[in-house]
């Protein structure tokens, strides 16, 4: 069979395990498309949405906080500080998350540690968000 | 002897402290199943961490990285895990023992920071004068990983920019519901992890950027296992606790009861002395 399988792990738990046709995931330097036959591959992912199409051409969306992936003899496992399939985001704690991590950003006296804080809280809420509207089109 | 009425009265007092007892025994029960669970579903991304990081450290002999070199040690950094609430046995007392002779063998004031989790920690150093840099209190029974990612991250990066040279993880390892030991590991600079595969991977973009994004998230993650095994291995010696002083409150009635009996007992044959000597007098 032409299919990956795919698990993806956070430390609270499984999140996804099943199998696909395609991942198109994002790394730190741009999408990646992973087909079954893919060669053995690590690389760190971007905060982002990872795509996964099923066979019937259908497809999951899961909004990961950054993490891997590794791609091995047809099996691509993810870990992901968190991973959250579209509905069971929390769409109000991320707006919340959003809304705070921007009014922090208006800060200019924080040190560069914390700013890089705040922008990465704010990028992921803005991930969360995304996976809303993802879901109509 | 006791009177009658203050034996009854110890007696109800006993076994009102058994029903809260064990009431907190088996709250304590089921929770352990939880943390058991808990901690189970976070071994699928341990073991996979481990074994991606394993793969690369043997697959690479160039790449070097600073949480993996050890450095001459100036300060040394201590995460004590304990528990929020007491009446769980020896459980604080044995870790936070353990580190008190550690740092008092080892270390003069300057030469070492405490991150502390739990209110019985950050007292226990408190009353004793101690700083404690960073604590986290109020955790709840099955941590999730967002919850701790913030004190985990800090600690992590303070080796990493290089405010301590050392990282110790201190906390109650469970063996088995009736046995917890505890632990005092290096956690930084990251020893050897071993390798369980030997598959070749093409890395994107690169090595060592794979490595320097991993290697801080492996440290959390030991720092977060270690969490959620402190909490089952704290469940664990609260229920022994709570059993153990359930089955003394039963003694304890047993005897009291034995000890009412005889005081009844030895009431009624003086009362009937007392009436049949009464009734001999009258003849």
């Amino acid at each position: 069979m032409n299919t990956l399988h795919v698990n993806i792990v956070t430390p609270d738990g499984e999140v996804y395990d099943g199998d696909i046709r395609m991942v198109v995931a994002k790394t730190i330097s741009g999408e990646i498309g992973v087909l079954p036959h893919h060669v053995p591959l690590v690389t760190p992912l971007d905060i982002s949405i990872l795509k996964l199409r099923h066979e019937d051409g259908g497809r999951t969306l899961i909004a990961i906080s950054g993490g891997f992936m590794e791609v091995r003899q047809d099996t691509v496992t993810v870990l992901a500080e968190t991973a959250e399939q579209a509905d069971k985001v929390d769409y109000d704690r991320a707006a919340a998350a959003k809304v705070r991590a921007e009014r922090r950003l208006q800060d200019t006296k924080l040190s560069e540690l914390e700013f890089k804080r705040a922008e990465l809280s704010l990028k992921r809420a803005i991930n969360r968000l995304s996976l809303k509207d993802y879901g109509r089109d | 002897m006791a009177s009658l009425r203050e034996i009854q009265t110890r007696i109800n007092s006993t076994k009102s402290t058994k029903q809260i007892t064990k009431a907190m025994n088996m709250v304590s029960a089921s929770k352990l199943n939880r943390a058991q669970a808990h901690s189970a579903k976070f071994q699928p991304y341990m073991l996979k961490m481990q074994e991606v990081l394993g793969t690369i450290a043997n697959g690479t002999t160039g790449a070097s990285h600073p949480m993996l070199e050890k450095r001459p040690v100036k300060k040394t950094g201590y995460i004590v895990i304990t528990s929020d609430r007491g009446l769980a046995g020896a459980y604080n007392a044995n870790v936070l023992r353990e580190v008190y002779r550690e740092i008092k063998e080892k270390h003069t004031t300057d030469s070492y920071v405490l991150f502390v989790v739990g209110k019985v920690g950050v007292q226990f150093f408190r009353s004793r004068g101690i700083t404690v840099t960073d604590a986290i209190t109020g955790l709840n029974d099955s941590p999730s990983y967002v919850d701790v990612a913030e004190i985990v991250k800090r600690t992590v990066s303070a080796f990493t920019v290089g405010e301590i040279d050392e990282l110790k993880l201190c906390y109650n390892h469970f063996l088995s519901v009736i046995s917890q030991e505890v632990k005092v590991e290096t956690l930084l600079p990251l020893g050897e992890i071993e390798a369980s595969s030997s598959t070749t991977y093409e890395y994107e973009p690169s090595e060592e950027q794979i490595l320097a994004e991993l290697l801080p998230r492996y440290a959390e993650s030991l720092i977060f296992g270690a969490l959620l095994d402190a909490k089952v291995a704290e469940h664990a010696s609260r229920m022994t606790a709570m059993q153990s002083a359930t089955d003394n409150a039963d003694d304890l009635i047993g005897r009291l009861t034995l000890v009412y009996n005889r005081a009844r007992q030895a009431a009624i044959t003086q009362e009937i002395t007392e009436i049949v000597s009464g009734a001999a007098a009258q003849q």
